[in-house]
C-alpha cells in the first residue's frame, strides 16, 4: 500500500463527516457505509488514503503558472486554496454569462481557457483530476449544497430522465439497481445507493483516482449501453440529479471505493 | 428469429407499463404471423426455437458464467463453485418443478411479456432497446441455441 506523508490533521474533518453521514433520521447511505471498516479506515487517514496523493499534487498545480497569461490558480484564488471551500458542495452550476451549467471539471477548465489563456485539461487527465481533488478537498466534511438556480431546473428534469430511462442490452435503468435495490447483492457487490459524495475517487479496482464520469460510464457498460462522450451534458445533467439526490449529505472526496 | 417489437417499459409500475402490456397482446392476436403466433401460447414458449432439445450441461455453464448468462448477479442457484451469487431475484433452485419447459423458456427469451416491470433482462429480444452499445447493437443477449441449453438446465432444476 501506497504511503504518504501528508502533515495534515485530518482528525476532526473526518469526525465531523461521519457524523453528518450518519445523522438522525436521515435514511440516506453513502457508498462509505456500505463498505468493510478496512477501506473506511483507508479513506479516513489522510495518511493511507492514496487519494490524497493527487491533492498534494493538485496543491502543486494550483500554485503553477499557465497559459500564454502565465498565471497561477493561487494568483486569483489565494495560495492556500480556502477560497475553494463549499465549491465543490454546488456544482454542476451555470457560470456567470453561460446558459449552460458545468461539472466542477468543466469549471476548471473554464479558467484554463479563459483566465490562463491554457489549452483545457483532457478529461480523467491526471492534472485534471488533481486540481478536482484539491478544490473538492477544501469541502470535506461538509454537507452537499446545489444552488437553487431555477435556470438549472430543466436540465435537472433531464437528468432525472436518464436515471430512470431502461438502456443498453440488459434494458435496465439507473434506477432499478440504485432506488429500488440499493443494499442487495449484484453478484458479490452491495449496490450502493449511489450518491456522488466521495468525488473525484481512488477506486482500488482502477488502482487511480477517477471522476464521477469514469464511474458512470462503468456502470453504462455493465448494462451494455453506449457511454456518453466525456464532454456530453447528459453527465452533467445526471451529476445534477445526483447532486439533488444528495442534497445535505457529507461531502467525502476524496474518498475511497472498492 | 428472436421475438421482435416489445415496446420498451419504464422503470416503474405505470400506465406505460400496462400499455405496453396490453400492446404486446394486441400485436400478437392481431398483426402476428403464423410463425410467431406457434410461438407464444398463453405464458410459455411450447416448442424449442432451434427445434433441437437444449444440453443440461452447456446450459448451466452459460447459467454460472459472468459474461455471457449474467444469472448470477442477481438470481442465486445450485452452482455451489460460484460463491458471489445475487440477491436481486428468486433462487433458481427448484424451478425445473415450477414451470415447464415452455414457461421457462418464454421467461428467458422476454420476461417482460409477462411482467412489463421485470428487471430480468430480455436474452432473446432484439427490438425495443434503447441506446444498445455499439457492440451488442442488433443482437441478442443469447443465441436461440443457448437459450435452449439454458432451458435444458432449468427443466433439471427440480428442487
Ligand atoms: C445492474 C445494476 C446497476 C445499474 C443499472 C447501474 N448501476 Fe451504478 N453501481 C452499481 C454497483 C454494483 C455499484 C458499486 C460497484 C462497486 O462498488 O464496485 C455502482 C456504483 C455507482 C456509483 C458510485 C457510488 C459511490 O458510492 O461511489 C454511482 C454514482 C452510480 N453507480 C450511478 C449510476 C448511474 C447514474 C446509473 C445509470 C446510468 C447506474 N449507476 C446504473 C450497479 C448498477
Ligand atoms: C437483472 C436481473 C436478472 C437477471 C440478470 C436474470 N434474472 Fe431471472 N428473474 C429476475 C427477477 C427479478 C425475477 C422475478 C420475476 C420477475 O420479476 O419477472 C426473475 C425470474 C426468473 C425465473 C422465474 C423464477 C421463478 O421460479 O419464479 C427464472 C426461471 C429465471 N428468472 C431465470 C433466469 C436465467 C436462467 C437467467 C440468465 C440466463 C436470468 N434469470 C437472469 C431477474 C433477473
Amino acid at each position: 500500500m501506497m504511503r504518504l506523508r501528508i502533515g495534515l490533521c485530518l482528525a476532526s474533518v473526518f469526525a465531523a463527516s461521519l457524523a453528518l453521514a450518519q445523522g438522525g433520521t436521515d435514511k440516506r447511505r453513502s457508498g462509505y457505509q456500505d463498505m468493510g471498516p478496512s477501506l473506511q479506515r483507508m479513506q479516513d487517514d489522510g495518511t493511507s488514503n492514496p487519494g490524497m496523493l493527487f491533492v498534494q499534487l493538485g496543491a502543486e498545480a494550483w500554485a503553477g503558472p499557465a497559459g500564454a497569461a502565465n498565471k497561477a490558480c493561487a494568483d486569483c484564488h489565494g495560495a492556500s486554496g480556502a477560497t475553494m471551500k463549499g465549491v465543490a458542495l454546488r456544482y454542476p452550476a451555470i457560470p456567470e454569462g453561460a446558459d449552460t451549467p458545468v461539472d466542477l471539471e468543466g469549471r476548471i477548465n473554464l479558467c484554463r481557457t479563459t483566465n490562463q489563456q491554457a489549452a483545457p485539461l483532457p478529461a480523467e487527465s491526471r492534472e485534471l483530476l488533481a486540481l478536482a481533488a484539491f478544490v473538492a478537498h477544501q469541502s470535506r466534511g461538509q454537507p452537499i449544497a446545489p444552488p437553487d438556480d431555477p435556470r438549472l431546473a430543466p436540465f435537472l428534469d433531464r437528468g432525472a430522465a436518464i436515471w430512470a430511462l431502461r438502456q443498453g442490452q440488459l434494458n435496465l435503468s439507473c434506477a432499478t439497481c440504485h432506488d429500488d435495490n440499493a443494499g442487495k447483492k449484484l453478484a458479490g457487490v452491495t449496490i450502493p445507493e449511489a450518491h456522488p459524495t466521495g468525488y473525484p475517487v481512488y477506486r482500488l479496482e482502477w488502482q487511480t483516482l477517477g471522476s464521477l464520469k469514469r464511474r458512470l460510464r462503468n456502470c453504462l457498460v455493465g448494462i451494455r449501453a453506449e457511454s456518453y462522450a466525456y464532454d456530453s451534458m447528459e453527465y452533467v445533467m445526471l451529476e445534477l440529479f445526483l447532486m439533488e439526490r444528495a442534497r445535505g449529505m457529507a461531502f467525502e472526496a476524496p474518498a475511497v471505493r472498492p | 428469429m428472436p421475438i421482435v417489437g416489445s415496446a420498451p417499459s419504464p422503470a416503474r409500475p405505470s400506465a406505460d407499463a400496462m400499455w405496453h402490456l396490453a400492446l404486446s397482446f394486441v400485436v400478437l392476436a392481431l398483426a402476428v404471423p403464423a410463425a410467431r403466433a406457434q410461438q407464444v401460447v398463453g405464458d410459455a414458449i411450447p416448442t424449442s426455437l432451434t427445434g433441437q432439445p437444449g444440453d443440461a450441461a452447456r446450459g448451466r455453464a452459460i447459467v454460472a458464467s459472468r459474461n455471457l448468462g449474467l444469472c448470477l448477479l442477481c438470481h442465486s442457484g445450485p452452482i455451489a463453485e460460484e460463491r458471489f451469487q445475487g440477491n436481486l431475484a428468486p433462487s433458481l433452485a427448484g424451478a425445473g418443478s415450477r414451470w415447464s419447459e415452455g414457461q421457462l423458456r418464454l421467461r428467458i427469451v422476454d420476461a417482460m411479456r409477462l411482467n412489463p416491470d421485470t428487471i430480468m433482462p430480455p436474452y432473446y429480444r432484439a427490438g425495443g432497446l434503447r441506446r444498445v452499445a455499439r457492440n451488442f447493437e442488433g443482437k441478442t443477449i443469447l443465441s436461440a441455441g443457448q437459450v435452449e441449453d439454458v432451458v435444458a438446465y432449468l427443466a433439471t432444476l427440480k428442487d
